[in-house]
C-alpha cells in the first residue's frame, strides 16, 4: 500500500486535495445560507477589498479636482439648461403632486399598504467577483455603515441588485442578471407577473410569462414589492425582445440601471410601510373623490326647452339629479358634449350619490384606471 | 516546429523568487476582480487561470501545480458568491495537468502556449460547470459560443502574458 502510494505520490496528493475540496462543499450545500461568511471567505475579501477602495477613491479625487476646479469649460452654459430644466420639473411637479395626492386618498379608501423608500446610504462600486458566473460586485461601505444582508441596491436611473454578504467595510451585491438572481416584477401595461433573473451570458429575462400574454418590445418592467426587498414601483428595465416559447414567453430585458458600468449606487437601508391616512379616509368617500375627476352633465344651451322647463318649474340644471350625473359621466349625450353652454362658467357639479359608483367604475377616466386596477 | 520532448534531459524546470511566486497570483487575481468594472468586456479573461497554467508548465512539478491551483481557485472562489471549491477542484486539475504536460510538451513556443492554454481553458470551465451543476446543484447554462470564443481570447492573450512572466522565471 506504502509502496503504491509512493510509486504514484502526485495521483494520490492529487486525490487527497480534491477529495477535500468535494467534501468541503458537500458541507457547504448542506448548512446552505450560514449566519457568518467561512474565514478564508473574510481574509479574501479583507486583503482585495481595501487595494480597489483606495485606487478607486484616489481615482475619484483625481477626477473630482479636474472636473471641479480645472476643467470649468461650458459649466455657465450647463447652469442656464440646467435652471431651464429645473423650471420644466417643477411645473411637472406640480401636476404630479395632484396625481399623487389623488392616489393617495383611494388608496387609503380602500386600506392600500404600500412600501416607502425611507432612507438609502449612497456607495461606490469597488470591485466584482471576477466570474463571469459569478454577477456580483463590492461596495466600499459595510455591516459598519449600517448595511445588512438583503438589503435593495438600485441606482437612479432602476434596481441593481440585492446585497448578499455584508463585511465590516464592504458588501458583495447580487446582480439582478446573475443567474442565481430572481426578482419579482410585473410588465407595467398588462400587470401581468414574472421573475427577472439572469441568463449564462449575462442577460437580462424576464421569465414565468405566459405564452397568450401580448408582451411588445418596450414595455415597462418594475418590481412588484412581494419580495419585501424591492418597493412596489421601482423601474427594473424594458422588453426589447419577446421570443414565444410553449408555455411561457422567453423575454429579454434591457435593464434601466447600466449593471455593466456602475460607479455608485444607492442602499435602501430602511423602508417604511406607508398606512394609509385616516383622516382623509374618515372624511371622504371613494365615491366622492371619484366624483371630482369624472365629467358631469353639461348645462344645457339656453333655448326653448329650458324655458319650457321654467315655465313647468323642473328644477335648474345645476341640480342635476345624481343618477343623471352619472349616466351623462358614463356617456355624454354627443350634442350636449359638442356644445358649449353660452353665459357665465358653469356652477360646479354636485357630487353623485354613492347608488351611481358601480355605473362610474366601468368608464373611469383613463389616468385613474391603472390605480384602481392595481388596487384590485 | 516540434512540440513534444522526447528525452529528459531536454527538460528545463524552472522556479521563481518567493516574491514573483506570491505576487503574480495575487496580482492576477487582483487584476480579475477590479478590472472589469472599469472595463466590463475584460470579464471575458480568466487571468488566474492563465497564471495557473504558466507556472503549472515552467516548474513542472505536479504537486506544486496543483496546489498552486488550489490555492488561486480557493481565492476566487472566497471573492464569488458561489460555495468554496468550485473553481478550486477546477483550478487544482488544471494545475496538475499543466505540471504534468509540461514535462512531456515543449512549452516555450507560442503555438504550444495557444493550443494548450486554449485546451486547459475548456477542461477548466467544463469541470467549472460539472461541479456546479452535479455538486452544487446550481443549473448554470452552458453556451458553446461563448465558451469557445472565450477560449480562443484567453488562449492569445496567454501568449502574450507568458512571454511578459518568462522574465521573472530563473533556471532550476
Amino acid at each position: 500500500m506504502e509502496n503504491l502510494l509512493t510509486r504514484h505520490r502526485n495521483l494520490s496528493v492529487l486525490a487527497v486535495v480534491l477529495f477535500i475540496q468535494v467534501f468541503g462543499l458537500a458541507v457547504q450545500v448542506r448548512s446552505k445560507d450560514p449566519e457568518h461568511p467561512p474565514l478564508i471567505r473574510v481574509w479574501a475579501v479583507a486583503t482585495v477589498t481595501p487595494f480597489e477602495q483606495a485606487i478607486v477613491h484616489a481615482e475619484s479625487a483625481v477626477y473630482g479636482v479636474w472636473h471641479n476646479y480645472l476643467y470649468l469649460r461650458g459649466v455657465r452654459q450647463e447652469n442656464r439648461d440646467l435652471k431651464a430644466q429645473i423650471e420644466q420639473l417643477r411645473l411637472d411637479q406640480v401636476r404630479l403632486n395632484q396625481d399623487a395626492s389623488q392616489a393617495r386618498r383611494l388608496q387609503a379608501l380602500l386600506g392600500f399598504k404600500e412600501q416607502s423608500i425611507l432612507a438609502t446610504l449612497p456607495a461606490q462600486v469597488v470591485g466584482s467577483s471576477g466570474s463571469e458566473q459569478s454577477r456580483s460586485l463590492y461596495l466600499d461601505k459595510g455591516e459598519r455603515d449600517g448595511l445588512r444582508k438583503g438589503m435593495a441596491v438600485i441606482t437612479a436611473e432602476g434596481v441593481v441588485g440585492k446585497v448578499l454578504q455584508v463585511y465590516p467595510h464592504t458588501a458583495q451585491v447580487l446582480l439582478i442578471n446573475d443567474q442565481s438572481s430572481g426578482l419579482g416584477a410585473i410588465v407595467e401595461r398588462l400587470r401581468a407577473q414574472g421573475i427577472v433573473r439572469g441568463s449564462p451570458a449575462g442577460e437580462t429575462l424576464l421569465e414565468k410569462i405566459m405564452a397568450d400574454e401580448e408582451v411588445q418590445p418596450g414595455d415597462r418592467i418594475i418590481t412588484t414589492g412581494g419580495d419585501g426587498i424591492f418597493p412596489k414601483g421601482l423601474l427594473v428595465g424594458t422588453v426589447i425582445k419577446v421570443s414565444p416559447s410553449d408555455l411561457f414567453l422567453r423575454i429579454g430585458l434591457h435593464p434601466a440601471a447600466d449593471l455593466t458600468r456602475l460607479e455608485e449606487v444607492l442602499v435602501v437601508t430602511k423602508m417604511q410601510d406607508v398606512p394609509p391616512p385616516g383622516d382623509v379616509a374618515a372624511s371622504q368617500r371613494a365615491a366622492d373623490i371619484l366624483a371630482e375627476r369624472l365629467p358631469g352633465v353639461p348645462d344645457k344651451p339656453a333655448g326653448p326647452d329650458a324655458a319650457r322647463a321654467d315655465t313647468l318649474g323642473a328644477a335648474p340644471a345645476d341640480a342635476a339629479t345624481p343618477k343623471s350625473a352619472a349616466v351623462a359621466g358614463a356617456k355624454p349625450d354627443p350634442p350636449h358634449a359638442a356644445v358649449k353652454p353660452a353665459g357665465p362658467e358653469p356652477p360646479p357639479q354636485r357630487p353623485p350619490s354613492p347608488q351611481a359608483k358601480p355605473t362610474h367604475d366601468s368608464k373611469l377616466a383613463p389616468d385613474l384606471k391603472p390605480i384602481t386596477q392595481r388596487m384590485q | 516546429m516540434r512540440l513534444s520532448q522526447t528525452s529528459p534531459e531536454q527538460v528545463e524546470v524552472y522556479r521563481f523568487p518567493w516574491l514573483a511566486a506570491a505576487l503574480i497570483p495575487a496580482l492576477a487575481i487582483f487584476f480579475q476582480v477590479f478590472f472589469p468594472v472599469q472595463f466590463p468586456f475584460l470579464r471575458i479573461f480568466d487571468v488566474p487561470l492563465l497564471v495557473t497554467i504558466f507556472l503549472g508548465v515552467t516548474r513542472r512539478n505536479p504537486v506544486t501545480g496543483l496546489l498552486t491551483g488550489c490555492v488561486i481557485g480557493l481565492i476566487q472562489d472566497s471573492l464569488t458568491h458561489h460555495p468554496l471549491g468550485v473553481y478550486g477542484i477546477a483550478k487544482t486539475v488544471v494545475g496538475f495537468g499543466a505540471s504534468s504536460l509540461g514535462v512531456k510538451l515543449d512549452v516555450e513556443n507560442a503555438v504550444s502556449r495557444f493550443l494548450v492554454t486554449y485546451g486547459f481553458y475548456l477542461l477548466h470551465q467544463f469541470l467549472y460547470f460539472s461541479v456546479q451543476r452535479g455538486l452544487v446543484g446550481e443549473a448554470l447554462g452552458w453556451a458553446w459560443g461563448h465558451e469557445l470564443l472565450a477560449a480562443l481570447v484567453n488562449a492569445a492573450a496567454a501568449v502574450a502574458l507568458f512571454a511578459v512572466l518568462d522574465r521573472f522565471k530563473q533556471r532550476n
